[in-house]
């Protein structure tokens, strides 16, 4: 309870990416819809990013040196580069899959188990 | 004169490479050289005829250069040359002569090195010559007579220019052995032979004598053999070269003894690379110092007195270390040396020993080392100039091609058995001369013998060769340097033109065997002619005290020494001159023999004198050439003899050491003319009577042969069995070397197979077992693993589903799990 009398500081923001974190994997492991999978993908990937810009941010730490070293903005940034490099690639996996499929559902993506 | 030192061993050397040039280009390119490789016989002629051309302006240059005879009156001027020679050459073997010593003067030669092959410490192994008055006669000799013998070759090989069905082999379907012809295979190894020849008699050191003293003995393999599919030639072939081989372990450890003691394998005086004289095994053995006197080398008693050597080198080290404990115990604190001076007692045992080879010598060390190097060379010289007892490959040798047996028998590898004793003359001591009498002797009279039974026309001129050349080796046993080399040229002359004309007979009728012959006279004139004159050659024939064939002056020399011998040393003397006498009776009788069987009478078989007819001009021709040699050769005019003589070794042999009555007179002496009126008239008298035991048998048949053989039967077979020589050595050598070859191939068979068998079977009941560890245990170690791997993959498997979101939710559960875990393990 302690977060919610404080003013607000990294803390807050890690619940946040927390929580957005969580949203993702729940939404990766729930949703059958490969769309919907991309977007929990998306969802992980932003919890990830709100941590390193808190993280790195001299406003929000306490520490006066700030920031863990290497600016979190610019790893975010790259994080952001990286997952539309990823959509990219997984959307034309999934297109291809509806193409052989004529279905986006992962349940039916079984060819490779064991 | 002084540029005879450049041009004789170019013109030489040049004679001697052309066969070889020749050789190499028919074994390249033989076969395509013209139809059916006949051109081959033009270049083989040719490279030897041009080799006679240079060897015959070769001779004239030593004639002009030295003349004729060897009298002493030009003996200044030209041993005035030869010193200069000397000086500005470095090549000319001769030391100078000082003033007093006018009776003993060296031959003059030149002598140097071609080409190094290999140097390797003391051992130098070089190309080099040595030319002489000798030399130059021989390679006249061997490349006339060898020209003629290729010319008639031509002719007489004319059935190798096509496809030949030998008749003498027949094949085991039953037909005859159909063939492609050899002819140029056969000019082939006859440039080959003259190349060997000729090498042999111009090298200038025994190393190279040794080489091309094997190298005639192959060529003399191939050419015995050439018609290698008969059974007869290969085991003739086998024959000649075993036997050869013999001879020639004996000249092996005669070379080994040579250079072991003597350092050094040249015959003359040579310079090394610094310029230092080298002594040459000739002025080693016989020292211009000592009037060239025949004495141990130093080297040689050196070697022979290796324990006083050893003694007198012990002595003074055992002298220099007591010293030096002496000294270091005078002042202990800093020891003058470790160890004594080498180099010091090297020194002074070398000069001790030095002083003392003289009294060693005169001790007799090192005498019977120069008895061992003579009496090895002349092994070989046995091997190869067949003289008892090694005699037996010659007859056999028969079986090659005629021209091939009158090249063999006259100018090459028999004569280069007695060539090379002359040769060696200088280094022969007296004892060893007389071991070399007693073989010739022996030699000569029972070839003589076997000759007289012989039917085969060939092998009466087979034996008559063994026979002379025990006359040229008696010769040379009994101090006749002159005579037995002057023979060897005159019966090089007659005897390859007997051989010629035995060719020429066989061409006509295809048969060896005389009793077959008879009246071929009115057939072929000119071969039996000319056979004629090679007869009365070789039996001396000529009107005594005026003239006469080759044959009167050289055999008259040799009779003469043999007599002049026989008043120093009168038992041993008796034995030569007897033998020589009968020698020559028997001689006269054999050869009349076989010309009267051959060209007299009437024929016996009509079916070979209807056949017969006279050979083609090329092959009759070298007949005529050389029957006028044989005629002319031996005239004093021609001053053959005298040429020799300028060959004539240096210094007298005198009187043997280990049998101090042995007393060899000078050659000279046999000239007085007490001595050579006697050996004129003996020779003269057996020679005829044995001529007239020959007309009255063969010729005017007064008497019958048979007759006599049926009365001395047991003589007459053991003559025609060849004194049972094949028959002994079969049992004595050759039988036993087969039981022996049997035995030890039983014992590979049952010992030592045996036991490859055994280990074989043991090695393969270790690889059994070797095989089931390796199924059972590794095998199953290996499978065990695979089985685990495979049966936890199969187990793992169901993990596996496909199931996107479940792999999903493994990923976090685990996760959260690590998380967990790790908290935890902090936590502590």
């Amino acid at each position: 309870m302690d977060l919610l009398s404080q003013s607000v500081g990294v803390s807050h923001f890690m619940v946040v990416g927390a929580i957005m974190f969580v949203s993702g994997v729940v939404c990766m492991a729930t949703k059958r819809n490969a769309l919907g999978v991309l977007m929990g993908i998306e969802l992980v990937l932003n919890g990830a990013n709100v941590n390193f810009v808190a993280l790195s941010s001299e406003f929000l730490t306490k520490d006066p040196r700030g920031g863990i070293g290497l600016d979190g903005q610019l790893i975010s940034l790259f994080v952001i580069v990286l997952a539309a490099a990823e959509a990219a690639v997984a959307l034309a996996i999934v297109l291809n899959f509806y193409n052989n499929h004529s279905t986006i559902d992962v349940d039916r993506a079984d060819e490779l188990k064991g | 004169m002084d540029d005879l030192s450049t041009v004789l061993p170019f013109l030489l050397g040049l004679a001697w490479l052309l066969p070889l040039a020749s050789f190499t280009l028919i074994v390249l390119f033989g076969p395509r050289m013209g139809k059916h490789g006949v051109a081959a016989s033009y270049l083989a002629t040719g490279a030897i005829g041009f080799g006679f051309v240079l060897s015959l302006v070769a001779l004239l240059a030593w004639v002009g250069a030295h003349g004729v005879s060897s009298a002493d009156h030009d003996f200044n001027t030209s041993q005035a040359a030869t010193s200069e020679a000397h000086d500005e050459h470095g090549d000319d073997h001769g030391p100078a002569q000082h003033g007093g010593h006018h009776a003993v003067k060296p031959p003059k030669a030149y002598t140097a090195e071609w080409y190094t092959l290999g140097q390797f410490g003391k051992l130098k192994i070089t190309i080099s010559y040595y030319i002489d008055a000798l030399t130059v006669c021989m390679f006249a000799m061997v490349t006339l007579i060898a020209t003629c013998i290729h010319f008639y070759a031509i002719g007489y090989m004319h059935d190798e220019l096509h496809d030949v069905t030998d008749h003498e082999v027949t094949l085991s379907d039953g037909h005859h052995l159909h063939r492609p012809g050899r002819f140029h295979r056969f000019f082939q190894y006859m440039s080959l032979f003259c190349f060997s020849m000729l090498g042999l008699v111009i090298a200038g050191n025994i190393a190279m004598v040794f080489v091309f003293w094997e190298l005639v003995g192959i060529c003399s393999y191939f050419l015995i053999g050439f018609y290698i599919e008969r059974k007869s030639a290969s085991n003739a072939a086998n024959k000649a070269f075993i036997v050869n081989r013999v001879g020639d372990f004996g000249m092996i450890i005669g070379l080994m003894a040579l250079f072991a003691s003597l350092g050094t394998f040249a015959f003359g005086d040579g310079k090394d690379d610094e310029g230092k004289p080298v002594h040459g095994i000739f002025s080693q053995v016989r020292n211009p110092d000592n009037n060239y006197a025949l004495q141990a080398p130093d080297g040689m008693v050196r070697a022979a007195a290796d324990n006083r050597v050893r003694a007198i080198v012990n002595d003074h080290f055992q002298e220099a270390s007591e010293e030096l404990e002496e000294a270091n115990l005078a002042a202990p604190a800093e020891p003058v040396r470790t160890r004594p001076d080498f180099d010091e007692i090297h020194a002074a045992s070398e000069s001790e020993i030095a002083a003392e080879i003289a009294n060693w010598r005169e001790q007799g060390y090192g005498y019977w080392l120069l008895v061992i190097a003579g009496v090895g060379i002349f092994c070989g010289c046995v091997g190869k100039s067949a003289q008892f007892p090694l005699h037996v490959w010659l007859p056999d040798a028969m079986e090659g091609p005629t021209p091939v047996s009158a090249l063999v028998h006259s100018a090459t590898m028999v004569a280069a058995g007695v060539y090379l004793v002359g040769r060696f003359y200088p280094v022969f001591a007296p004892e060893v001369l007389l071991v070399i009498a007693y073989i010739g002797a022996i030699t000569l009279l029972l070839a003589a013998t076997i000759a007289l039974t012989a039917t085969d026309i060939k092998r009466v001129l087979a034996y008559s060769t063994v026979s002379q050349l025990g006359y040229m080796m008696l010769a040379l046993g009994v101090g006749g340097w002159a005579a037995g080399m002057f023979h060897l040229i005159t019966h090089a002359f007659f005897k390859s033109l007997l051989f010629l004309c035995s060719g020429s007979v066989i061409h006509a009728c295809h048969t060896n065997e005389m009793p077959k012959m008879g009246g071929l006279l009115r057939k072929m004139p000119i071969t039996a002619y000319t056979m004629l004159a090679g007869c009365l050659a070789i039996i001396g024939a000529g009107v005594p005290f005026l003239i006469g064939f080759s044959g009167y002056y050289s055999k008259d020399s040799i009779i003469a020494q043999a007599l002049s011998f026989q008043q120093h040393n009168p038992t041993h003397g008796a034995v030569f001159f007897y033998a020589a006498a009968g020698g020559a009776a028997m001689t006269a009788f054999y050869m009349f023999r076989l010309w009267f069987m051959t060209f007299a009478g009437q024929p016996r078989d009509h079916h070979v004198y209807d056949h017969a007819h006279e050979s083609p001009t090329i092959m009759y021709g070298p007949l005529v050439v050389l029957a006028v040699f044989a005629v002319v050769i031996g005239w004093p005019v021609l001053g053959v003899v005298d040429l020799v003589e300028q060959a004539r070794p240096a210094g007298e042999t005198g009187s043997g050491v280990l049998m101090a009555s042995l007393v060899y007179p000078d050659e000279h002496a046999s000239h007085a003319h007490g001595i050579h009126v006697q050996a004129t008239l003996y020779a003269f008298s057996t020679a005829l009577g044995g001529f007239l035991l020959a007309t009255v048998f063969y010729g005017l048949r007064l008497l019958n042969p048979n007759d006599i053989r049926q009365q001395f039967g047991a003589i007459y077979h053991f003559l025609l069995n060849k004194w049972y020589f094949d028959e002994l050595y079969d049992a004595v050598f050759v039988r036993p070397a087969r039981g022996l070859a049997k035995l030890v191939s039983g014992f590979d068979r049952n010992g030592i197979d045996w036991l490859i068998d055994n280990l074989a079977r043991w090695t393969r009941g270790l690889a059994d077992i070797d095989d089931l560890i390796d199924r059972y245990l590794v095998d199953g170690l290996v499978n065990l693993t695979a089985g685990w791997t495979y049966s936890l993959g199969r187990s793992l498997r169901s993990v596996q589903t496909g199931k996107l979101r479940q792999y999903v939710m493994l990923i976090v559960i685990g996760t959260v799990a690590l998380t967990i875990l790790i908290n935890f393990a902090s936590a502590k």
